[in-house]
């Protein structure tokens, strides 16, 4: 499947012959740093651009360039309907993703086995084959399209680690996050179980070269006062890294999911910078996956968006192979398909714009940054020396160790505490026997192969000649469990909506019809919130809820954002779309004004002193009519309409270019009246050529409102030298 | 944790003298010490969710996998290997290695493996 960018991707075209797909590639890509030249500029910690892709919205005054970081950007998207998700998948891959984190449904890593077919999930989407082979197979298409590999990741956690590592070793995923240390303390289920189990599942990845993501960043999400907890966390990825090593994940396949834990009001960098230098210095042979803070979120997304600025910059000031991005959302809801993209432009936005910035600036390796980072370092050390004198790491998740809220070594009995015996799945490993054996590639531990075959010792499936690790064809595909609850099922339902002329607003699953809208109310905030609700409802909102209150006074005034259902779809059919303004080629329009000399009379109408739109428009500097050769005469700003037309007159002009920025109370629209009204009145009109423009401008409704053409946001001084070289032309064979 | 005061400067003192480079290599000694007798363990041990992800990769399915572990765990038999089991009995039985797979799911064929292994 070819995908073209006008052209929507067909789930349908996905799920056909799903059951013989196989995954194009296996094993984790990094971005290669690549310095470059964009445009006008040079950047250094930049990667190759990509074949397609959607621009910052600036851009578009830099001639589009769209420099990409030398990070690898993740989107975590799990809306608990993988078909939406893919959509979703294939708008993050334009603005920079490439690395899909897919969140797993509430409850998967409690089941015990692995679940089949495409249930709809909770807060994520329930891991399956069918699932992870349907997702891969769209990235495999979405990474052609958009000309850079794409890794796809999940979840390797759970009672059911193994066959969730061979799974994915199968279909191709390219990242895991895998950590013991996450089902023991968060998941409740056995320490014993989590780690014999995880040995396996490691061998696993390591054998499918995919990228492991560690899980100690929960821990100052769950901490009580989550900068306390950093020397913990070096303990914690040491744990989970040294164990990986050895069994046999290479060490740049292992990756420390690292937070930034503080987030302002706090004193974001200088409870943060010195933890971060800490940890990269003791992990230097392992790859950072920068993680943004998600322990201080509320439901503002421009606080959001700011906390997870200064931690790019932690990135930038010290270093992120990774670079995940969390949605400025995540605060309130379960990430819509906007905040994703905006919480990847963030990302862009900010790492290219501070590019090369350590090649001006310095760490300093004394004083305060220096004394703290060696602080959280030896508080480390202490605490794993006190682990080993407690007996081992066992004995100290006994003893409530770990996730306490005193910064170690203090302690303040409130740690997570767990029994060796306890937790899901407790007793139930199980000691191999001297013959033990599994015939199978990438099986760790103990493995008596040889009492079979001895030259079997090296590869295990030889004896049953080959796994589904070398002879994918093996692999039992299973579609559909649950008749009730499956794709094909949501699929119908909203089927009228896909690739037809019907559309609902949305904001995660097609056809869901949820808006939000922003309010202002000048009273407190509870009244504020009811009469946010009220105003919801009388808008015909359904199911209408409050998602954002932010009071800008005690009495004065509160804003709230809601959301709502609508229950009405739009007809495309229907819909009157705006015309484009044609353009004539440049030389045509040169070689018109060279022989038809014309004056243009231009100002800001009004009391409106808004002129940068206009000059825009006017200015050669800018791309203006200017530059085509047109002759024009400024007025200024809050020129009084009658002044437009007594000056057209008097220097014999051709042409009025008025500038309407202001639309309250319809403004701009009584403007462009009174403009044409006291041309008539001057016997001047049919010899005027009469545009209006500015941001709030629409082309139809300028004409309606007498104008010969009115101009929109995004004009440019070709489009208004266009028409009026038509007009021209126009009026003077009506006068022959 | 029982409660405790921040006691870290007297803690330290050891570790005052030490280079950066010492500390480091000190805390990977650490940690060494604290995980390889977690990988000791992970060699020695197996549980049902290894045993399942080994009959994954000889070609059963979830569905599949889970029946065989299940019943072999019930006859005491998972301490030799799921995989293992299954190999045995086609190899011994000349069956392909799914009929014998299948097989074990019914809980044909438990009493022969219990003898022989």
């Amino acid at each position: 499947m070819d995908l073209k960018p006008d052209k929507k991707l067909d789930i349908h075209k996905i799920l056909d012959n799903l059951e013989n797909y196989r995954p194009k590639r296996r094993g984790w890509t990094w971005r290669k740093k690549k310095p470059m030249k964009l445009g006008p500029f040079e950047y250094m910690q930049a990667s190759e651009s990509l074949k397609r892709s959607i621009p910052l919205p600036s851009a578009s005054h830099l001639g589009g360039i769209d420099p990409q970081p030398d990070s690898v950007v993740t989107a975590e998207i799990a809306s608990g309907r993988f078909e939406d998700d893919i959509r979703r998948f294939r708008m993050a891959a334009y603005h920079g993703a490439d690395h899909i984190m897919v969140i797993r449904t509430a409850g998967q890593s409690h089941f015990d086995g692995l679940l089949e077919g495409t249930p709809q999930g909770v807060g994520g989407i329930p891991i399956t084959r069918k699932q992870l082979r349907a997702q891969r197979k769209a990235l495999d298409y979405i990474e052609e399209e958009v000309g850079r590999p794409i890794n796809y990741h999940s979840y390797v956690s759970g009672v059911a680690g193994p066959e969730i590592a061979v799974l994915f070793a199968e279909e191709g995923v390219n990242g895991a996050h895998q950590d013991p240390q996450y089902n023991v303390l968060y998941r409740n289920i056995n320490m014993v179980r989590s780690f014999v189990d995880a040995a396996e599942s490691k061998k696993v990845l390591a054998w499918a070269d995919i990228a492991q993501i560690d899980g100690a960043h929960n821990a100052n999400a769950t901490a009580r006062d989550a900068w306390k907890v950093m020397p913990e966390l070096l303990v914690q990825h040491a744990i989970n890294s040294v164990y990986s090593e050895k069994a046999g994940i290479k060490p740049e396949n292992i990756c420390l999911s690292s937070v930034p834990p503080a987030a302002p009001p706090s004193p974001d960098l200088k409870l943060n910078l010195p933890y971060a230098i800490a940890l990269r210095e003791f992990f230097d042979k392992y790859k950072i996956r920068a993680q943004m803070n998600t322990k201080y979120m509320d439901s503002s997304t421009r606080e959001a968006t700011v906390t997870h600025v200064l931690n790019l910059l932690i990135s930038r000031l010290t270093s992120a192979d990774i670079q995940s991005t969390i949605t400025p959302d995540e605060g309130r809801n379960v990430p819509w398909h906007v905040y994703n993209i905006e919480a990847l432009d963030t990302t862009k936005q900010a790492m290219m714009g501070m590019d090369d910035m350590m090649s001006m600036l310095g760490i300093k390796d004394k004083g305060y940054l220096y004394d703290k980072k060696r602080e959280i370092q030896e508080r480390a050390v202490l605490m794993m020396e006190e682990i080993l004198e407690l007996g081992g790491y066992f004995e100290a998740v006994e003893e409530g160790m770990f996730v306490d809220s005193g910064e170690y070594p203090e302690r303040n009995d409130d740690g997570i505490h767990r029994e060796i015996d306890g937790g899901i799945g407790a007793n139930t490993v199980i000691k191999r026997d001297e013959n033990y054996m599994a015939p199978v590639t990438a099986h760790f531990g103990y493995n008596n192969v040889e009492q079979y075959d001895p030259a079997a010792k090296e590869d295990p499936a030889k004896l049953i000649d080959g796994s589904t690790f070398e002879k994918p064809d093996k692999i039992q595909y299973i579609d559909e469990l649950d008749e009730t609850d499956n794709v094909y099922l949501r699929l119908e339902e909203n089927e009228k909506y896909r690739n037809s002329n019907l559309v609902k607003p949305e904001v995660e699953w097609l056809g869901d019809g949820v808006v939000t809208v922003d309010l202002f109310f000048p009273v407190e905030k509870k009244i504020a919130a009811e009469a946010a609700l009220e105003t919801g409802r009388r808008m015909n909102l359904k199911d209408v809820e409050v998602i954002h209150t932010e009071i800008l006074h005690p009495s004065e005034g509160t804003r709230i954002q809601i959301k709502g259902r609508v229950d009405f779809e739009i007809d495309i059919d229907e819909l009157e779309l705006p015309e484009e303004i044609e353009t004539i080629p440049e030389e045509d329009i040169f070689t018109y004004v060279k022989e038809h000399p014309i004056h243009v009379i231009a100002g800001t109408g009004g009391d409106d002193e808004h002129s940068v739109g206009i000059r825009e428009v006017l200015d050669i500097k800018h791309g203006g009519i200017e530059k085509y050769g047109f002759d024009y005469t400024y007025l200024g700003t809050s020129v009084p309409i009658e002044k437009f037309v007594d000056a057209a007159i008097e220097m014999d002009a051709d042409c009025i270019m008025m500038s309407t920025i202001i639309s309250h109370d319809e403004t701009h629209y009584k403007n462009m009246r009174k403009l044409h009204d006291y041309a008539v009145e001057k016997g001047v009109r049919d010899k005027l050529i009469l545009v209006a423009g500015g941001t709030q401008v629409t082309p139809e409704i300028a004409r309606k409102n007498k104008m010969d053409q009115g101009f929109g946001r995004g004009t440019k001084g070709h489009h208004v030298a266009s028409f009026i070289v038509d007009k021209h032309k126009e009026k003077k064979n009506h006068e022959n | 944790m029982k409660e405790r005061k921040d006691d870290y400067q007297e803690r330290r003192k050891h570790l005052e003298n030490m280079s950066d480079e010492e500390l480091k290599k000190y805390f990977y000694e650490l940690a060494e010490r604290i995980v390889d007798p977690l990988v000791e363990m992970g060699r020695n041990h197996t549980s049902k969710s290894i045993e399942r992800s080994v009959l994954l990769r000889m070609g059963f399915s979830s569905i599949e996998a889970k029946e065989i572990v299940d019943k072999l765990a019930e006859n005491d038999l998972l301490s030799k290997g799921a995989g293992h089991c299954v190999y045995r009995l086609s190899r011994d039985k000349e069956m392909e290695i799914r009929k014998a797979g299948l097989m074990l799911a019914e809980g044909e064929h438990i009493d022969y493996l219990q003898g022989v292994l």
